[in-house]
């Protein structure tokens, strides 16, 4: 690590090579990206392809540019970005909650296992309108959407990371005399944060789904609006601009968690 | 003087679905006052089971445990127990892992750190306090273990087949290393292993319990001549020889060939 005085010619030598390997690799995926653009934007303009309805770069730009002036640009990204996070953060926290509860009361967890099993195996999806009419078409239903999304598989992974710790660990503090509550806050929960960030990453995914189907049925605003709006008013501009915003959004979003992993579980580094 | 640990007839069944296991019967022995006494015992006859009981961690069926005269209910704050792995916690660095016991105990006031860091200095583990465990290498990381038990000012010493993680060299001297360290601190132990030279090295009294379900077969006197003792002196003790034969055929160790 901090040797790098000391390094030696040929270790100098591989690291160069690493650093060329990854600058490579980067330059290949810029490449597939430029190209793919410049492809879309040739084809529709030779017209070998239908604008109309393939859409085309310069008109996803001018798209944007003019959401931009209207003012609402941000208004749908912010919408849809709030709802994702606030998804897919109480999913994580709830869930891992109710693996806890689940986890502290052996009786429960056995009674509510088959319940589990079946709303796991249900699309939630069909749930959607149901939602609607109890809660009201707006960003509420919208999140409940996202949480009958993501919750039950947080609660399986997160449980499941509970049994899976040594129980020696858990017989360890149990020797310094540790009850219920600090072998869950001793031992469980810091054993288990890869678990609930590798939950937290996989609801990532999900909330996206969710607060897309949920903005489809409620149709107000947001990204999901703009693209089931634009479908129905046949502008394959806007839904074309805004499955691209959605792209990078849920890609910024995805790093988002994969930096807070890197902060969170830096242990055993070296 | 009374003995600091007296098992009293103690017996163990475990129940389950498909029956009932009787792990020990009628276990009788005594512990005095900074004995060290290794327990051996062919594999599955109830050893870690008489450490949990006598540990408080589990009740027994039968019979009872007396510490320093007090019949044992629930895990005793005399007791330090020492498990097979060290199970260091990996998100925990050296001096946050052996600060653990009295953690739970919230007994943590900075008179306890400065004792904590003063016991990392005298055993060579100051400078990697900050450190995650999986930056140490096995003796240092058993060592940390022994720390983490010794902070919470045990009488007596449980070790659970403490060693039996470590490669034979490292084992020798951690032997050596954690006799040393224990005797300094004046402790009672009792030693679980089915290593029996490593029982006898370490050793003033070795008991030895008959397969499942286990029962004290025989308890053999370690009288060796030796300048100073210590488990490596103590390998090439006269004696040495004769009692490990002798636990050997006590043991009755048969190879099954199929
Ligand atoms: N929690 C338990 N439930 C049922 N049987 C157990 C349990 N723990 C240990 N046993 C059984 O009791 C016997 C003694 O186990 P143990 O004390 O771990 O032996 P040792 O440490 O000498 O190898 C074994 O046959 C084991 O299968
Ligand atoms: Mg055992």
């Amino acid at each position: 690590m901090s040797n790098s005085l000391r390094l030696s010619p040929e270790h100098k030598a591989f690291l160069h090579q690493v650093r060329l390997g990854q600058i490579r690799i980067r330059l290949t995926q810029l490449l597939i990206l430029v190209t793919a653009f410049a492809l879309w934007e040739f084809l529709a303009d030779a017209k070998i392809v239908d604008p109309f309805i393939t859409s085309q770069p310069s008109r996803v730009l001018k798209t944007i540019i003019s959401l931009y002036e209207q003012g609402v640009l941000f208004y749908h990204i912010g919408i849809t970005c709030l709802e994702t996070v606030v998804g897919f953060l109480l999913g994580t926290v709830l869930g891992t909650l109710i693996a806890i509860i689940l986890w502290w009361s052996e009786f429960l967890s056995k009674v509510l296992e088959p319940y589990l099993v079946i709303l796991n195996s249900l699309p939630k999806i069909a749930l959607g309108p149901v939602f609607i009419v109890w809660i009201g078409a707006g960003p509420a239903a919208i999140i409940v959407m996202t949480l009958a999304i993501s919750l039950i598989v947080t609660v399986l992974e997160v449980v499941n990371g509970f049994w899976a710790i040594d129980q020696e660990k858990i017989k360890l503090v149990q020797t310094f005399g540790a009850g219920k509550f600090q072998i869950l806050t001793k031992v469980l929960l810091p054993a288990s944060l890869p678990t609930i960030i590798n939950a937290l990453k996989i609801n990532v995914g999900l909330s996206w789904v969710g607060v897309i189907v949920g903005e489809f049925l409620v149709s107000k605003a947001g990204l999901g609006y703009l693209i089931v709006y634009g479908g129905q008013v046949f502008k394959l501009d806007l839904v074309m601009t805004s499955v691209i915003i959605l792209g990078v959004a849920a890609f910024v979003m995805y790093q988002g968690v994969v930096l807070l992993e890197m902060l969170l579980v830096r242990r055993k580094a070296h | 003087m009374k003995d600091v640990v007296e098992v009293h007839n103690v017996g163990m069944k475990y129940q389950s679905l498909d029956g009932e296991i009787t792990a020990l019967t009628d276990i009788n022995f005594g512990v005095r006052d900074g004995e060290f006494i290794s327990i051996v015992g062919p594999s599955g006859c109830g050893k870690s089971t008489l450490l949990s009981i006598i540990s408080g961690l589990l009740p027994s069926t039968s019979g009872s445990v007396f510490l320093g005269g007090e019949k044992v209910s629930g895990v005793s704050r005399k007791i330090g127990y020492m498990l097979q792995k060290d199970y260091l916690f990996e998100w925990r660095t050296i001096l946050q892992n052996v600060m653990l016991g009295l953690e739970i105990r919230k007994a943590v006031t900075p008179e306890v750190k400065e004792r904590a860091v003063e016991f990392l200095k005298t055993y060579g583990l100051y400078e990697f306090r900050n450190k995650y465990p999986g930056q140490l290498s096995g003796g240092m990381r058993q060592r940390a273990a022994l720390i983490r038990t010794l902070m919470t000012d045990p009488e007596i010493l449980l070790l659970d087949e403490a060693f039996a993680a470590l490669d034979y060299q490292t084992r020798l001297a951690v032997n050596d290393d954690i006799y040393a360290i224990i005797k300094q601190e004046n402790k009672t132990a009792i030693v679980v292993t089915h290593d029996i030279a490593e029982s006898i090295s370490m050793a003033d009294r070795v008991i030895v319990l008959s397969k499942r379900p286990g029962t004290v077969k025989k308890i053999y006197d370690i009288a060796l001549t030796c300048t100073e003792r210590t488990p490596m002196s103590s390998r090439e003790a006269p004696e040495f020889r004769h009692f490990f034969l002798g636990i050997w055929k006590e043991l009755d160790v048969h190879v099954e060939l199929a």
